[in-house]
């Protein structure tokens, strides 16, 4: 179901860059990393099946082409996203990692339980597998669900990245008809270090839908000169979006036809995965309401809703069961609705549904500022302010934005940290930015309820509190207001099967989606007595908090970042440290 | 054996099919997957229960001022959670904030050491650590590279920066300069800076200016550059001259989006002496004064054309030097440019 354009597009690359290697007296013999340049086939679009208990999986580097863009990229087994890793609970898994590609690369097993020295993130885990060099993955699978792995280098923006599905050992407990991935990303046409180096020099350089004079925001002039005055922006939603994204599903742009088949009455699962480098996406189907059934890979009671907005790294399975229309537009719309992703769900080959437009850009609140309602009793008129309402610039504009006072020991106070959160009141009842009053039904974090008993239903025994930091315009992003250069030898340290809450505090205006790597966490959401749902990935709404529940019982050292890549590689990572090695004999 | 199946596009996971069925494992069971003691302890099969024998001493130990028996933890745990309102989620003030127990400092700082090679992911440490703070970027700007009309002779002039440096320090060039069409260059100067950072939106920076035309002269500088509040970029500099001379120089522009990508810039720029230097026409007090805007229109984030117009007057002692040299104290610029940066 691949569009026409692309096979065109193809043809004319392959001959471009055949004529160009002849002219260099090179052929395709010599492989991309001895010759050092970034050049390779053009990348297949959507991922083929891997299955069994020995795969091969290879880098390389590639050219992607999606509408009028191109530019390099990197593919494993030749298609972006990578293959399908399908696997069965229980079973062994030896994956091969083979590099052929010009840099340094790895595979992190995003959600999965494996020893800590098979889960790939160099500098950590292990060391990069350099150019030409092989490394061997060999674990056992533990579990059942939707997760997918990536590169844990600057390579998983440039097309590093896949699903990995495993069925339960003991049977599906859902009955479908028709199982589908939607892996969302987004792919630019430039290399992620350019991409970085504008993100830090230039001034939002890729926001085009910044506050003017000209805008139709709802924005007083109070509040506009409140914004200015704290030399922050409202429309700091995405730090890049559509003007370099174009936002792809299983790998295909907007115009390259992505279809999945279904017919009328099915019962039709959707793994969501968002592997995407820096968007967050709201999901809907319009006409089709989507019944969620699995997060981050574990089932939650099942809650139905219209709208869900996902994070980076996070998955939820959905099932929705089309009937009536010919067809509808899954719809992927990046948070600063920007651009969308799109698909159809179509129930013969070529049925359109028609795609809404992109909605109005949302703004920054009064909640993402750190002031939400219900708070400190500063001394101002909360009571006036609702939740997600803009209004009161005038009184904001008098106000500190960086009472560093009120910030705990713990966090180091620098030119890194740009804001303070005077009111961090916990947002697990957020939709996520921009989709407060939708007027339809939005998922939230308090809705999720685990479908089975957790095991360890301790109360915490420790409060670990860790504040999100940064600073907007140095492009400067850290935990406790320390990059990760600053403390590779001070990790955060828990003892063995010890049970911590982890309280985030979001001191920065954007969301940020954080993964603990090697273990599921559970959300501190009000869910029923052992029913916190288990998450690996978790959005600290800003100006907000977020908590979990960690029972830390896979020893070793762990990756603890953002997920926004480029907020992980300016400095917001940090190793998790679950000690003794030997677990519980030590 | 790896097994590859290729399928055409959409992602088809094969449509429900009957699978074995473990019929002791009916559904999966998340509990399972977070509690990997029994997977760990393959070789030891009591090591789970050892765990939780672990476990039930943390409960009570180093912590433990505020701990309670682990049994009241539980009731508490079950009740509060049972009844907790919305909003009021995770009430964490019963738990304690404390260090780490002792065993969670035990065995090497770095685990994978033993395993990889203590070289080898000592180098891989220091190229991630390196990768994931922030690396090192340059950048270019011309602010102003442009072509002036006035009366008399029409002119040009530029006004470029640059650094190279991580997010804390960084080495910082600019230069500025100007001069007629058919004339001489009138002023030129090259400053290489030290620039660290003194808060979120300031630099403070400090090194030498070397002037290029007229009477060479290098200065020491000392300066700040950031951004204050409403948005005003400001460079403001202190320089001391090797002959014992003291000026200073504030410049502030402020970008009003029209759009998203026509931009109104007004600037001023203000310099000042401690002392008359008459080789200079420079007076004591206040020397000149700038006001200019600029409208420009940005192609590119990176590459904006501009018109604008500028204003320029030398005030008090200096203008009358200017007089004295048959020059107009006040002079009105019509100007051309491109700013840009890469």
């Amino acid at each position: 179901m691949s569009t026409n354009p692309i096979s065109i597009d193809r043809r004319k690359f392959l001959s471009a860059s055949a004529g160009a290697a002849s002219l260099i007296g090179l052929g395709h013999s010599i492989p991309a990393w001895a010759t050092g340049s970034h050049e390779g086939a053009l990348a297949r679009k959507g991922s083929d099946v891997l299955s069994g208990e020995h795969l091969t999986m290879t880098v390389a580097d590639a050219r992607f082409a999606t509408g009028n863009r191109h530019g390099p990229a990197v593919t494993v087994n030749g298609s972006v996203p990578g293959p399908l890793v399908r696997l069965r609970e229980g079973q062994n898994l030896v994956v091969d990692l083979l590099n052929e590609s010009s840099m340094g690369t790895s595979i992190h097993w995003h959600g999965l339980l494996v020893p800590f020295l098979m889960d790939g993130v160099p500098g950590v885990t292990m060391a990069a597998v350099e150019p030409g060099e092989r490394f061997r993955y060999e674990f056992p699978i533990r579990q059942a669900g939707t997760y997918w792995w990536h590169a844990h280098t600057l390579q998983e923006p440039m097309g590093h990245y896949g699903p990995i599905i495993i069925d339960p050992a003991g049977g599906d407990p859902h009955q479908v008809d028709r199982d589908y991935v939607v892996m969302l990303s987004d792919w630019s046409p430039i290399d992620p270090h350019e991409v970085m180096r504008k993100l830090k020099v230039g001034e939002a350089p890729f926001n085009y839908q910044k506050t003017t004079a000209t805008d139709d925001y709802p924005l007083s002039g109070a509040e506009r000169r409140m914004w200015a005055r704290m030399r922050m922006m409202p429309t700091d939603i995405a730090d890049v979006s559509a003007p370099l994204y174009t936002y792809l599903i299983n790998g295909h742009g907007p115009e390259d036809g992505l279809e999945f088949a279904f017919q009328p009455g099915e019962r039709v699962r959707l793994r969501f995965i968002n592997g995407s480098a820096m968007t967050f996406f709201n999901v809907r189907i319009p006409g089709l309401p989507m019944t969620v059934i699995s997060a981050d890979g574990q089932d939650v009671r099942p809650v139905e809703v219209d709208e869900f907005q996902i994070g980076n790294a996070e998955t939820y399975d959905v099932i929705v069961e089309p009937t009536g229309d010919a067809a509808f537009a899954i719809v992927a719309e990046a948070m600063d609705r920007s651009g969308m992703g799109i698909a159809m769900l179509a129930s013969q080959p070529g049925a359109q549904a028609g795609v809404p437009p992109l909605r109005d850009p949302p703004l920054l609140t009064m909640a993402d500022m750190g002031m939400s309602h219900g708070s400190s009793g500063a001394a101002m008129d909360h009571g006036a302010m609702d939740h997600g309402d803009t209004s009161g610039g005038e009184a904001m504009g008098a106000m500190n934005m960086r009472h560093t006072s009120l910030l705990p020991p713990s966090v180091v106070v620098g030119p890194g940290v740009d804001m303070v959160s005077m009111n961090p009141v916990d947002r697990m009842g957020d939709p996520g930015i921009g989709l407060d009053n939708v007027g339809h039904r939005v998922l939230n974090y308090r809705q999720l309820v685990a479908a089975n008993m957790n095991r360890d239903m301790r109360q915490p025994t420790r409060l670990k509190e860790i504040h999100l930091t940064g600073n907007m315009e140095r492009y400067m992003w850290s935990f406790d207001g320390q990059k990760f250069s600053a403390v590779a030898d001070d990790p955060i340290r828990f003892a063995f099967n010890e049970r911590v809450r982890v309280k985030l505090v979001n001191d920065t205006m954007m969301a940020h989606p954080i993964h603990l790597h090697g273990h599921f966490f559970e959300l501190v959401n009000d869910a029923p007595h052992g029913h916190q749902p288990l998450k690996h990935t978790l959005v600290v709404q800003p100006g907000g908090s977020a908590q979990f529940d960690l029972t830390a019982n896979e020893p070793g050292d762990w990756a603890f970042h953002c997920h926004l890549i480029y907020h992980m590689h300016n400095g917001m990572f940090q190793v998790v440290t679950v000690r003794p090695l030997q677990g519980g004999e030590g | 054996m790896c097994k590859t199946m290729l399928l055409s596009l959409p992602l088809i996971v094969l449509p429900q099919v009957a699978v074995a069925q473990d019929h002791d494992h009916s559904s999966p069971n998340p509990a399972e997957v977070t509690a990997p003691v029994e997977e760990e302890s393959a070789d030891d099969p009591h090591a789970g229960h050892q765990a939780m024998d672990h476990s039930g001493h943390q409960v009570m130990s180093p912590d433990a001022t505020a701990a309670s028996s682990s049994g009241q933890t539980m009731g508490h745990a079950a009740m509060g959670h049972g009844s907790m309102d919305h909003g009021a989620a995770g009430d964490s003030t019963d738990i304690p904030q404390g260090l780490p127990p002792p065993e969670a400092f035990s065995g090497p700082l770095y685990a994978a050491d033993a395993f990889v090679g203590e070289e080898e992911m000592a180098a891989s440490r220091a190229a991630v650590a390196r990768e994931v703070s922030g690396l090192p970027v340059f950048w270019f700007q011309a602010d102003r590279a442009e072509y002036r009309a006035r009366g008399g002779q029409d002119g040009y002039l530029w006004d470029v920066q640059g650094y190279y440096g991580g997010d804390l320090d960084k080495f910082w060039f600019k230069s500025e300069g100007e001069g007629n069409f058919g004339g001489e260059l009138e002023s030129a100067e090259l400053q290489g800076l030290w620039s660290h950072a003194i808060g979120p939106w300031w630099d403070l920076q400090a090194g030498v200016r070397q002037d290029l035309t007229g009477p060479e002269r290098t200065h020491a500088v000392i300066g700040v550059q950031g951004l204050a509040p409403y948005l005003f970029e400001v460079d403001a500099a202190g320089f001391l001259s090797t002959r014992g001379d003291v000026t200073a120089r504030i410049e502030a522009e402020l970008d009003q989006r029209i759009t998203q990508r026509l931009i109104l810039q007004p600037r001023a720029e203000v310099n000042l002496s401690a002392q008359d230097i008459p080789e200079l026409g420079i007076g004591a007090g206040l020397d000149t004064v700038e006001l200019g805007v600029r409208l420009r229109y940005e192609f590119a984030r990176e590459f904006a054309p501009y018109v604008g117009v500028e204003q320029e007057w030398k005030v008090g002692q200096s203008a009358d030097y200017a007089r004295l040299a048959g020059e107009d104290p006040s002079v009105t610029n019509y100007v051309v440019g491109l700013r840009f940066w890469f």
